[in-house]
């Protein structure tokens, strides 16, 4: 089977969420990755270098500046003549994107695969990860987002892929980019953070997590994360949120502080491979999937925690 | 300008969902179904838009089990003014819903079509992408600010780093993600009124839509559960910890 990816990139630099997705085309067969996106030889080099990767297709267009899909998913469907399934990281751009190829294409997407169990048949979480089915598609070329916690990373060095132009992109005329507001962080970004350090309402406001969450994630080289109840009171940005509707994370550690564990943040966070719990309620449901828990007030807990490591 | 806003009953956000035994599916026998929760913020969106005189009508559409029917007189009983119902006994997928609302959107010609990001029974976040790439609309996903003037609409989309905006012309697509606003509850005089508003109720076939499924589930199991660890007494006790999991240097 011939698998096209997409690249995930700011333009500079290749993201992290492409690697496990080489990974899982790589079960299917032939990888070829595609790098889309204007004055992106830097990226496609880089991507060159990916193990396992055979081609780089590179689609360096006006029309394709930031990424948008109206513009985008008609170059990746006309692509897809010569491929049999088209696989995107399973970030917000990957689900903008992979959908309108789909419909392009006339074919199922299946979201955020967990595992490969035939070259048709996939596994994937429903209901906030409460259930995961087993989904077999009639279709035949496949579209799929990948769930990058469920993955290995492909090396991102040591591959030694051809370089191929795609023209052909045009500007379908119904959109236009106006601006974005990134943050900028010295932390790890969650998703490939090896400790996450996450706190919920109970913080109380922003300045709290700036003098307790902080110097205990600097402490421990963590990235940090938040419930939606302390994205909404307005703790921290949006892009701190972890959960069902917020960034998927699986790192070695995991310590929530202060969140209840309600469904929608476990769906997030519980194939962390050790979860330390913090909560003044023995009862929060979060104890039922911590490794260690300890009970008690956080506004003593962490001071007296960050000064003794 | 007209709003078309679909909407899907599925299990409330409340309820733990429960894995039948025979790993067909989640138990929906018995337990209580809402409108998707992002759903409500489609629709509050709308209503909002129409408050600010920029909406004149706001259609409702669901597709699935005649139940849906409750759905959508939520919506209707929240400020919407008409409804259609699209009943099909078996499950729609979303290229078959995305099909069945573009042959609506071309008998209603919308100005806008305001959906969820994301049903939270099947988390596929794909349905409202499939119907801009179905009309060759613009798509504004993941909205958390939504600004209609001059033709176009602008719209702040959450994504991984932080924010984008973006700009669309009209007829467009917009998906609602869950900072977009905070959907108001139904009084119960509005739910009395909602009972005389219009719903119409269609088939798949009155479209002339094949919805026939692409997928077979072949099973549906149980995530491995984790299991409670110990509870540690004392910050020593769990520094200890740390240093035994290798957190510490
Ligand atoms: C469609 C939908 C999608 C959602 N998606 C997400 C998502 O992606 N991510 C997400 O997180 N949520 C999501 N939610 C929200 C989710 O349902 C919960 O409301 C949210 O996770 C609660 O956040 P919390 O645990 O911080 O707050 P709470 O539930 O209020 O919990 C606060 C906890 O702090 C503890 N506490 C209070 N004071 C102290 C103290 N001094 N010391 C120690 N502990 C203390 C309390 O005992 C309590 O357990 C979603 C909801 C919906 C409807
Ligand atoms: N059966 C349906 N009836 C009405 N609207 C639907 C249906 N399925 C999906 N939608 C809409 O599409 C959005 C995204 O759903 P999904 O792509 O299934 O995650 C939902 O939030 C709804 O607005």
């Amino acid at each position: 089977m011939k698998t096209l990816v997409l690249v995930e990139h700011d333009g500079h630099a290749i993201k992290d969420a492409t690697l496990p997705t080489v990974t899982a085309a790589a079960k299917l067969g032939d990888v070829t990755l595609l790098v889309v996106g204007e004055n992106v030889s830097g990226v496609a080099e880089a991507a060159a270098k990916i193990a396992g990767a055979t081609k780089v297709l590179v689609a360096d267009d006006a029309a394709l500046a930031h990424m948008l899909a109206e513009n985008v998913a008609p170059l990746v469907a006309s692509t897809m003549a010569g491929y049999d399934a088209f696989l995107v990281p399973g970030t917000t751009n990957g689900k903008n994107i992979a959908p309108r190829v789909a419909a392009l294409l006339d074919v199922a997407m299946i979201s955020d695969i967990l595992s490969v169990e035939g070259a048709d048949t996939f596994t994937r979480p429903i209901y906030a990860g409460n259930a995961i089915a087993t989904v077999q598609t009639k279709d035949a070329k496949l579209v799929l987002s990948v769930r990058g916690t469920a993955f290995e990373k492909a090396a991102a060095e040591g591959g030694s892929a051809t370089t191929e132009p795609v023209s052909g992109a045009t500007d379908a005329g119904v959109s236009r980019y106006v601006g974005s507001e990134i943050a900028t962080s010295a932390r790890p970004e969650l998703t490939s953070a090896k400790i996450i350090v996450s706190g919920g309402r109970a913080l109380q406001s922003g300045e709290n997590f700036t003098q307790l969450i902080e110097p205990l994630a600097d402490k421990l080289g963590a990235g940090v994360g938040a419930s939606r109840a302390a994205v909404d009171a307005g703790y921290v940005p949006n892009d701190y949120q972890v959960g069902q509707t917020g960034k998927i994370v699986a790192p070695e550690v995991y310590i929530a502080i202060g969140i209840s564990g309600a469904i929608q943040h476990l769906a997030g966070m519980k194939d962390s491979k050790v979860i330390i719990a913090i909560n003044k309620d023995e009862d929060a449901p979060i104890f039922q999937v911590a490794d260690v828990g300890l009970v008690g007030d956080l506004f003593t807990i962490l001071p007296e925690l960050t000064s003794k490591l | 300008m007209k709003v078309l806003v679909p909407v899907k009953r599925v299990l409330d956000y409340n309820v733990k969902p429960r894995v039948k035994a025979d790993g067909t599916g989640v138990d929906l026998a018995n337990v209580k179904m809402s409108m998707n929760p992002f759903d409500e913020i489609a629709v509050e969106e709308a209503i909002r838009l129409k408050e600010k005189g920029v909406v004149t009508e706001i259609v409702v559409v669901s597709i699935g089990e005649p139940k849906a029917q409750d759905t959508l007189r939520t919506a209707l009983a929240m400020g919407a003014d008409r409804a259609i119902l699209v009943t099909s006994e078996t499950k729609v997928e979303p290229l078959g819903v995305a099909k069945l609302l573009k042959a609506i959107a071309d008998e209603e010609q919308p100005s806008l079509v305001i959906l969820g990001k994301q049903a939270i029974d099947d988390d596929n976040n794909q349905t409202g992408q499939m119907l801009a790439a179905l009309t060759g609309w613009g798509q504004g996903t993941f909205a958390s600010k939504v600004e209609v003037a001059d033709g176009a609409v602008t719209v702040t989309r959450e994504v991984d780093g932080g924010a984008e905006t973006e700009t669309f012309t009209l007829p467009a697509i917009v998906t609602t993600d869950l900072r977009l606003n905070e959907p108001r509850y139904a009084s119960l005089p509005n739910i009395m009124k909602a009972k005389a508003k219009p719903l119409a109720t269609k088939t798949a076939a009155d479209y002339g839509v094949d919805v026939a499924p692409r997928l077979t589930t072949l099973k549906v199991e149980e995530p491995s559960k984790r299991s409670a660890g110990v509870k540690v007494a004392s910050v020593d006790e769990l520094v200890d910890k740390l240093k035994v999991l290798g957190v510490l240097g």
